[in-house]
């Protein structure tokens, strides 16, 4: 306010200061603000507030809640069970973010390296599979996997393994075999796309020039495709971490199908479980700010990345 | 002619050859669900539950579908579906569109902050707030209805909108508002005549984008909407594959389901790709 005034004063308005101190932006900004704190401000308040606070039975009908504390906190970290959903959630997110990654990668320099043709049969199928609702992939793979008449029971039988009536989802591990088949499925043409447009932009002279001078197909891409995509690379890696850390739909969807809760919750779904199921609103707070701090730290460096773009 | 022998030759390299057919071989893995679903939704359950599997729709018919749109479940949860993505979709765009022309065309203190705030808030899982959303929607009678889904949908999608269109609305370069505000157009004029129609394409690949998270969203809206009158398609197809855990399902008919689900989101999906390759203004500010 002062300096609008000193300036007046001074009687030079320039344009950049009048633009600086004008109400518009903030004008501008005011229903996005509005509707990201009440929808994600609010919750997250309450969710602090209530990881700090018992909320039992009697808080249900209308006790006030009485601070602990990080009593919930402790609670929630000496439960083996919580360790043995963490320890499966980051093991799952891991082997799954891999397998996309190393696969998107095989996919990308397949589309590179093979005829118009083949590479549009390739693209439109990858395209496809990205394309589809995350439920109605699902639905489809619960349906090729089903114990009755799956197409792949039916397969594997034909090959000679009797799979007739195998149940892939009562088996903790089975479960996260199809779970990491159906997500890499769905993850692959992500990393593919993104990765084939950085193998675009390497130019055709210097692999020509490798070649030329004596380097194998390995030579050539370790040493001059994988550093000119590093940067792509990392980004689409880190993505994938994230977004294998939340598999809510898909482990929910797999549960529903009939597999064994306890012994298969992700995250997510304990989380959902905690609050919904159990309505122990504390504990499932804690555990979600937990779940929240990790993805931030994780979020950091891709954040910082995106940041770089905003000049 | 032996420009044509030359070529052949190069083409029958048994890498090449190799590298080809495994690329046919994934894309068919990768089309082979989607493909199943179609052909499946087509088949009668006679035919499903037979013996052996029919890999095409040989004696298929649109019966399936007919039978998912007399149950009667479907045009509510289509409606509901319909209600909460328009209103996402509207005043995502309208909001983020706001915002975005604050951060590309205005520098102002807290302008770094907010950009930061907005790519933080974008990779928030929904897994780490739903339940305090879910007590915020029941504290606030908004459970079960489309008001209370579509804030929480506009929210987590808003986000990256902004960042979408803010490199959209960075796109249009300020010189060309200016010289029609040399030409005699005020600010606003400018912004609307010039600005505008050359942000189309990106107001409509962020529309899309937000049609696509609204329309697909399954885990706020299995919290929120919990009651069975109010489900969403994906929360109804849900109910189909919940039914196949416990007794024999018609699974032609959840193909079926499954496919009025996607086929809307493939066809729009197809549309925004394009949309994101093509370039924006490029050589509209020349000489």
């Amino acid at each position: 306010m002062t300096t609008v005034v000193a300036s007046r004063d001074a009687g030079a308005l320039t344009p950049a200061r009048t633009r600086r101190m004008s109400p518009a932006p903030y004008l501008l900004l005011v229903p996005a603000i509005l509707v990201l704190l009440l929808a994600l401000g609010y919750p997250l308040v309450w969710q602090f507030v209530t990881s700090t606070q018992k909320f039992g039975l009697a808080q249900q009908f209308g006790k006030p809640p009485e601070f602990v504390g990080l009593a919930n906190y402790t609670r929630l970290f000496t439960d083996p069970q919580t360790w043995a959903v963490v320890g499966r959630s980051i093991a799952f997110c891991l082997v799954n973010a891999a397998i996309t990654v190393v696969l998107g990668v095989a996919v990308a320099l397949l589309m590179n390296a093979v005829g118009a043709v083949a590479r549009l049969i390739l693209q439109v199928s990858m395209l496809l599979a990205w394309a589809m609702p995350v439920i109605a992939s699902m639905t489809v793979w619960i349906w090729v996997f089903d114990w009755r008449r799956g197409i792949v029971n039916w397969a594997l039988t034909r090959l000679g393994l009797d799979f007739t009536n195998h149940n892939w989802l009562e088996q903790p591990l089975s479960f996260y075999f199809v779970a990491t088949v159906i997500v890499v499925w769905m993850s692959v043409p992500f990393v593919a796309f993104s990765v084939y447009a950085g193998l675009t932009q390497i130019s055709e002279e210097v692999l020509e020039a490798a070649a030329l001078d004596g380097a194998t197909a390995r030579q050539r891409f370790f040493a001059i495709i994988l550093p000119m995509i590093r940067p792509v690379l990392m980004i689409v890696a880190l993505l994938q971490v994230i977004w294998d850390l939340r598999v809510f739909a898909q482990i929910k969807m797999l549960q529903d199908a009939g597999a064994p809760v306890a012994s298969t919750d992700l995250l997510g779904t304990y989380i959902y479980r905690l609050g919904v199921g159990s309505s122990d609103f504390a504990v499932a707070s804690a555990l979600s700010i937990f779940v929240l701090l990790l993805t931030v730290a994780l979020s950091f460096f891709y954040v910082m990345h995106l940041m770089k773009e905003d000049r | 002619m032996t420009t044509a022998v030359a070529r052949n030759r190069r083409r029958v390299r048994p890498a090449r050859v190799a590298a080809t057919a495994i690329a046919l071989l994934l894309a068919l893995i990768w089309a082979f669900p989607v493909y199943w679903m179609l052909n499946s939704s087509l088949l009668p359950n006679t035919v499903l539950t037979g013996t052996a599997p029919r890999f095409l729709p040989f004696g298929g018919s649109l019966d399936n579908f007919a039978a998912i749109f007399r149950a009667g479940t479907f045009w509510p949860a289509l409606a509901m579906s319909v209600a909460i993505t328009l209103v996402t979709v509207v005043f995502c765009l309208l909001f983020a569109f706001l915002a975005a022309l604050a951060i590309s065309r205005f520098r102002f203190k807290g302008r770094a902050s907010f950009v930061l705030a907005v790519l933080f808030i974008q990779m928030l899982p929904a897994e780490g707030l739903f339940i305090a959303q879910y007590k915020l929607m029941s504290s606030l009678n908004l459970l079960n209805s489309v008001l209370g889904v579509a804030i929480l949908y506009v929210a987590a999608v808003v986000p990256f909108t902004i960042w979408m269109l803010r490199g959209f609305v960075a796109g249009v370069p300020i010189e060309l508002e200016e010289a029609a505000m040399v030409d005699g157009l005020s600010r606003t004029q400018a912004f609307f005549r010039i600005t505008f129609p050359l942000l189309a394409p990106g107001l409509v690949a962020s529309g899309v984008y937000a049609f696509l998270q609204a329309w697909n969203e399954f885990t706020v809206a299995l919290v929120i909407l919990q009651a069975q009158d109010y489900q969403t398609l994906p929360l109804w197809l849900r109910t189909y594959v919940q039914a196949s855990a416990t007794r024999e399902t018609d699974w032609g008919q959840v193909m079926a389901a499954s496919t009025l689900v996607a086929v809307p989101v493939i066809v729009f999906f197809l549309i925004v790709q394009g949309r994101l390759t093509s370039g924006l203004v490029a050589g509209s500010v020349k000489g």
